[in-house]
């Protein structure tokens, strides 16, 4: 597998969804090509950095305002009829 | 390496016999809806938007929309993924009308030359998170992914972070299982090396995290990667 094609993969064996073959070609390559081995580390580092971070979450007090602003507002549209949305 | 698991993986019929139940008429159950995934719209309408007021608005009118077209939800898809597609065009109204000089669209960065191989080869410091505050590691996170063209950071957001499998997201985005797969990793990429910046191993590092030379608070992360 050149470098090339282990990008293309890289996606899908993030992922989990390469077939055998193509991932035992894939992981032979990581085990002697250290640049690619460190984009597929770093990718994969990347990926739960962002799922971990909690980033935007909502605080609770906000999330009831939110919550009842919209039962309000689909109350108001209920009681409106179906062309008020 | 093992492959990252997605974490949404909800029960798909009590979602459904929520969505009837609201469909009929029943609110508490639209209620439960509401409570069961607004935290990810409101994740979601901020990745895109980068605007924590409208954010708030999107929530809103998401699910208002969502209820006021409750009949016409077919349920062929999943409910979420419904919803989803309703916050990113809400999302995305915002964003054109905030940004009036630029065409927003999923569409439009599309380029034909591969421009996201890797440049930069530099491994990162061992668990590079912990080299900063939860705040600045927030601060650096928000800005580095402020930085990817928006039809890149949906893609990734829906992806990676509220975990949609492929299929769901090109659903909600309508866009090709292709399109997904390839802005996904053109958005993973660009997000690795932008982050490299933060998280490289420092000359000398012996593999102990917590070495750190450079602090965000030198406007290192306020400079930002430029905006697309």
């Amino acid at each position: 597998m050149k470098c090339s094609e282990f990008l293309n993969e890289l996606t899908s064996y993030l992922d989990g969804v390469l077939d055998e073959k193509t991932k035992v070609e894939l992981e032979n390559h990581l085990s002697w090509c250290h640049n690619c081995y460190v984009v597929c580390d770093t990718t994969k580092k990347t990926i739960e950095i962002y799922r971990d971070s909690q980033l935007y979450e909502l605080p609770e007090d906000l999330r009831s305002r939110l919550r009842s602003a919209i039962m309000t507002k689909c109350l108001q549209h209920k009681k409106r009829g179906p062309q008020s949305v | 390496m093992g492959a990252i698991q997605n974490k949404l993986e909800g029960p798909v019929s009590e979602e459904l016999a929520l969505v009837r139940a609201a469909k009929r008429g029943d609110d508490a159950a639209f209620e439960e809806l509401v409570r069961r995934y607004d935290r990810n719209v409101f994740r979601i309408a901020q990745h895109i938007t980068q605007n924590r007021e409208d954010a708030e608005d999107v929530v809103q009118e998401a699910f208002l929309k969502a209820y006021g077209n409750l009949a016409k939800f077919q349920e062929q898809s999943k409910f979420y993924t419904w919803l989803v597609r309703i916050a990113v065009n809400e999302a995305l109204m915002k964003l054109r009308r905030r940004k009036p000089e630029r065409t927003v669209s999923l569409d439009e960065d599309i380029k034909t030359e591969d421009d996201s191989l890797p440049r930069e080869i530099a491994d990162w410091s061992p668990n590079p998170e912990q080299q900063y505050t939860q705040a600045e590691l927030r601060e650096i996170l928000s800005k580095t992914i402020q930085g990817l063209p928006p039809g890149f950071r949906t893609v990734f957001v829906l992806r990676d972070v509220e975990g949609l499998s492929t299929e769901e997201t090109a659903a909600a985005l309508e866009l090709s299982v292709p399109a997904v797969k390839s802005r996904l990793l053109r958005a993973r990429l660009q997000l690795r090396e932008r982050l490299g910046r933060y998280f490289q191993r420092r000359e000398g590092e012996n593999g102990k995290a917590g070495a750190r030379d450079g602090d965000i608070k030198n406007g290192d992360v306020a400079s930002g990667d430029g905006n697309q």
